[in-house]
């Protein structure tokens, strides 16, 4: 590859030139690879009125809503998994705090199948889905389309193309390249709906390695712009062979979230207090890095011989 | 519950489970009497073998030794709307007296007294699994007659019934409380009590649903877990304790 090809950069440079005040922004990651390397950077610039898309906030969300970067939450599950509820969330919702928060909610598959739709470059996308729920009668956005075969009623969603994705994957090439193994989410269909793509990834490979093994590879090159190595970029959700979910970590959220003055200290100490990942793993300190760090389990290759 | 809702699992069917309770259910009935049952989490994990207690329902764990990963499209359309999924798990805020649930909102949608987390995929199990499964305690505040927010339909409700809306699945055919197990009546989908744990009365019972409880005729006394049960709950699956308390079990 010549170096015109290499779209390397630093987080500071991705999100600077990437993610612009009023955009619609997906970080996406089910639970594995959600990238809070990228939320913290998008805290520190302060970037604002976003609207933000996910399945599930999580934490991460929380955090940039807490920030004050958000002005509508795009979502089909918002709690924190196995803990509780998502308090920054609920303070913007229930007491407009710090600043009101539109709300747009649909389940797990309409919002999957938004982004289908964003990806395969339709208008919408059908699925049997919502009958009897009063989820249609709350977004406007639901709606329904008579099939021109069968005549069957069936739910619409529309599609979903965000000004820009983010997603955290465990390698790539320079390129952009990118090979995800474990929970897929819907990394992919996010990506290739968005605009433009920010890939966030544990190591940076050769090319040849990526060759190697084409069929480990989730999101081509082409549809990258920026590609970011932030080791540990995902922490305190999880990146398969590489670290564990740091599950103490939202436990603790609960009581750091539900106290506005202990999030506002939070967000000061492990975001505007550092200026990047390396500072943030620095603060976490060495025992917990040691203690999530993955014991290693090899998948035997395969022959990709002809 | 645990105990009682692994009971509902039969060997090699192909499960949509939840995290909590229902995760605990799965991984036990996989331990006792239906070794070859197929989890699937909404994550993508088939198959999976997982050898901790998952705290979220896309733990590494999950992947692991797992049959087959697939994305969340595939989860949705094939797998689920595809109608290969037998069995579904749903708990919920609260349950109504024809089974209809609410995960959304408590009070009004626009100025909820309590936002609830959503549907996530509750809403699509409870209309295409083949038959689902809600674990809830008994109580008023949990089973009102009517819930505040339809998020994952039963089998009655202000859009109608699952016949007349063409839902693929059956619904939720068994509730399991920690008193007993409510089932549809087939007139009118309301669900009433069909089976008490031993030495729950049923008379008491009545008074825990927020609706004039009716009891089934042919009511039957469920037989208490057995001491493997017990002890694979509290020492194997779930030492830490982290959804069951002893009384749950």
């Amino acid at each position: 590859m010549t170096d015109a090809g290499n779209k390397i950069m630093s987080m500071r440079d991705a999100v600077a030139r990437f993610v612009a005040d009023g955009d619609c922004v997906v970080i996406e990651g089910f639970t594995h690879l959600i990238c809070f390397a990228a939320a913290h950077e998008i805290i520190r610039q302060r970037r604002r009125d976003l609207t933000l898309c996910r399945l599930t906030p999580d934490l991460i969300y929380d955090q940039l809503i807490a920030a004050g970067c958000a002005k509508k939450l795009v979502f089909s599950w918002a709690g924190n998994p196995g803990v509780g509820s998502l308090h920054a969330l609920r303070r913007a919702v229930e007491k407009q705090h710090p600043q009101a928060l539109e709300l747009e909610e649909y389940s797990h598959f309409g919002l999957v199948a938004r982004l289908s739709a964003g990806a395969a470059k339709l208008p919408f996308w059908p699925l049997r889905d919502y009958q009897g729920s009063d989820l249609p009668a709350v977004n406007d956005k639901i709606r329904s389309v008579t099939c021109p075969y069968t005549s069957e009623v069936i739910a619409t969603v529309p599609a979903l193309n965000p000004d820009v994705t983010i997603v955290h994957a465990q390698r790539a090439d320079r390129g952009g390249n990118t090979q995800i193994w474990g929970l897929y989410g819907v990394q992919k269909e996010a990506a290739f709906a968005a605009r433009r793509v920010i890939v966030v990834v544990e190591e940076i490979v050769d090319e040849k390695i990526v060759r190697g093994d084409p069929n480990r590879t989730l999101i081509p090159g082409i549809i990258v712009d920026a590609v970011v190595c932030e080791p540990w970029g995902a922490h305190p959700s999880y990146a398969q062979g590489y670290y564990d979910r740091d599950n103490e970590f939202y436990v603790d959220w609960e009581d750091i979230s539900r106290d506005e003055a202990a999030l506002a200290g939070w967000l000061d100490d492990f975001v505007h207090g550092v200026a990047d990942r390396a500072g943030y793993m620095k603060k976490l300190g060495d025992d917990r890095r040691k203690r999530l760090s993955a014991k290693p389990l090899i998948s035997p290759g395969v022959n990709y011989g002809f | 519950m645990a105990v009682r809702a692994a009971h509902e699992l039969g060997d090699g069917e192909v499960v949509f489970v939840g995290i909590g309770l229902p995760n605990l259910a799965c991984n036990l009935a996989r331990a006792t009497h239906a070794p070859n049952l197929v989890l699937i989490y909404e994550s993508g994990a088939v198959g999976a073998v997982p050898d901790r207690l998952p705290v979220s329902i896309g733990d590494p764990a999950l992947v692991t030794g797992s049959l087959a990963v697939a994305t969340m499209a595939d989860v949705f359309q094939f797998y689920l709307q595809g109608g290969r999924i037998q069995v579904g798990f749903l708990g919920g805020a609260q349950v109504d007296r024809y089974g209809n649930i609410n995960s959304t909102v408590i009070g009004p949608y626009e100025k909820p007294k309590v936002r609830l987390p959503g549907s996530g995929g509750a809403c699509e199990i409870a209309i295409h699994a083949k038959r689902v499964i809600v674990v809830a305690p008994l109580t008023p505040r949990t089973f009102p007659a009517s819930v505040d927010f339809i998020t994952s339909p039963g089998h009655n409700g202000k859009y109608g019934t699952r016949s007349s809306m063409h839902l693929p699945g059956a619904g939720p055919v068994r509730v399991v409380t920690d008193v007993g197990v409510l089932e549809p009546a087939s007139r009118d989908g309301e669900l009433e009590l069909v089976a008490i744990y031993p030495g729950v009365d049923p008379e008491e019972t009545k008074k825990k649903a927020g609706w004039p409880l009716r009891v089934a005729p042919n009511l039957t006394v469920l037989p208490p877990p057995t001491q493997k049960e017990l002890h694979l709950l509290r020492d194997v699956l779930d030492p830490k304790h982290l959804y069951i308390e002893k009384r749950d079990a």
